[in-house]
């Protein structure tokens, strides 16, 4: 019954949505459920991005052009939203929508 | 449970790729990406061998990974080519310091020699001294319009043989969808074109023309490619943000929609009689312009005579109408994203729309009575009875 620890990691610009910070060490609070990544996205909004959260957010995913990889692989072939967080992982986001 | 990769059925897949939806592992990826950019510089013969080719660089994504492959392909295919990166400084204290800093280290750990040249070099001018001069209000136009050339100007100033950019398939896309939803023709025709080259111009080219956005990062995240991202440019309320974010939710259902639209950009054809403006060149600087000349040039004149109102917005005082007369002027929009892969806002963008409103009296693309400059009926324009051409 404790919290689940993980790493969150924002980059290609979306570090600039979390307070310039690339690195989050978080504790997620324990819950009768598995974590799904859909729930971390939600956590995300409510509680690491300070403002204009709809430039990360889109409905219960995120934005379109935001890439997610949870331990280096592409969430697209670990079901998305639906993928059940671990201890430890390692979740990156790496936006596609910054210039540079 | 790790996805087996498709292509070598032996390492985990670490993404699935999104044109093909294979699950492919890293090296079967990075084997993947390399062999279709090198495809696309050979099947398009985009190079001669002995040709100097300025690499434009930003210190962004695009480029970044550009550079990387140019100097890999170069040497494992053997084009015979002598690379540079070719940076551009508009001389804003603190705007390129990370940029700048970021393509140098890209010199050193690419071994591609870097050259950055500024405003001043290819103007005169510096952004800061602009600003001095005209103040803040319209400094985005000076900038905008300076930044489209200054690649060009730069390689020719450098006597380069070819320039290549980072744009990728996606930016391509959305210039075509742009172009449709502004209903330009002329525009429309050539954007998907993997090289444009105007009279005496530099041939420019587009290697990822096929490359998917998504690809390039996860190739620069997994390669641990170093390069600098700037601040979200992709407002979500300016025009192209719009065409964007469509888009990558178009590409969120069904991720092959990127290279359709640029197909069907590549297989539009244009009804033999339907007119098209001429394209000429600046008279000053050889530039593209359908003037006689060019929007910088015009900038560069008001400013270098003390107007620096020349050339912004509406005809409206008294030295810029003579100025308007004298040169036939017209404001010209903005092509596509910066020549640096950055977007940027200035120089026309988000505005076409307003801006051609009662430009010519009468549609001047076709033969409809549209008051507008061009119609907004495709189906008058684009040669729709061939039967494999795009049906609009
Ligand atoms: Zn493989
Ligand atoms: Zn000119």
């Amino acid at each position: 019954m404790s919290e689940l620890r993980i790493h969150l990691e924002f980059s290609g610009g979306a570090e600039l949505l979390v307070g310039k910070t690339k690195h989050h060490d978080i504790a997620l609070p324990h819950q009768p459920h598995p974590w799904s990544l859909r729930q971390l996205i939600a956590w995300i909004r409510d509680n690491l991005l300070k403002e204009r959260a709809e430039l990360f957010v889109t409905g219960e995913s995120v934005r379109p052009g935001i890439l997610v990889l949870v331990n280096s692989t592409d969430w697209e072939l670990l079901g998305q939203l639906d993928y059940t967080l671990q201890p430890n992982d390692h979740v990156i986001f790496i936006s596609t929508l910054h210039g540079g | 449970m790790p996805v087996e990769c498709t292509l070598c059925h032996q390492r985990p897949a670490v993404l699935k790729r999104p044109k093909t939806s294979q699950a492919a592992c890293k090296e079967c990826f990075f084997q993947a990406v390399e062999t279709e950019v090198h495809q696309t510089i050979v099947t398009h013969g985009l190079f001669t061998r002995g040709d100097v080719v300025a690499i434009g660089a930003s210190g962004g994504k695009d480029s970044t990974v550009l550079a990387y492959l140019m100097k890999t392909l170069n040497e494992r295919h053997d084009y015979g080519l002598d690379l540079f990166l070719l940076s551009i400084d508009e001389g804003i204290t603190g705007y390129r310091d990370d940029s700048l800093e970021t393509v140098r280290r890209n010199e050193r750990q690419y071994g591609i020699p870097l050259k950055i040249l500024s405003y001043q070099d290819l103007y005169g001018w510096t952004m800061d001294r602009i600003v001095a001069t005209i103040g803040r209000r319209n400094n985005c136009t000076f900038c905008g319009v300076f930044r489209r050339q200054a690649l060009d100007r730069g390689a020719a100033m450098l006597g380069v043989d070819k320039i290549v950019t980072g744009h990728n398939a996606d930016d391509i896309a959305e210039t075509v969808l742009m172009n449709i939803l502004r209903g330009d023709v002329a525009r429309l025709r050539r954007c998907t074109a993997i090289t444009t080259s105007s009279e005496g111009a530099i041939p420019r080219s587009k290697p990822f023309k096929y490359t998917y956005e998504k690809e390039i990062v996860m190739y620069a995240y997994f390669k641990k490619l170093d390069y600098f991202s700037t601040e979200c440019v992709y407002s979500p309320n300016a025009y192209r943000g719009h065409a964007r974010t469509y888009l990558k939710d178009l590409e969120r259902i069904r991720p092959s929609t990127i290279i359709d639209i640029i197909h069907s950009g590549d297989s539009l054809a244009v009804k033999g009689d339907v007119k098209m403006p001429v394209q000429g060149t600046c008279s000053r600087c050889g530039y593209i312009s359908s003037q006689i000349l060019c929007k910088a040039c015009v900038l560069l004149e008001g400013l270098n005579r003390g107007l620096p109102r020349v050339g912004i917005g509406k005809a409206t005082g008294g030295n810029m109408s003579a100025i308007v007369k004298k040169y036939g002027l017209r404001e010209e929009e903005e092509e596509e994203k910066g020549e640096d892969g950055r977007r940027h806002h200035g120089g026309g963008e988000g505005e076409g729309m307003e801006r051609r409103k009662g430009e010519m009296g009468g549609c001047g693309s076709c033969t409809c009575d549209s008051k507008k400059r061009t119609c907004r009926d495709p189906s008058t324009l684009l040669d729709v009875t061939r039967p494999d051409r795009p049906e609009f």
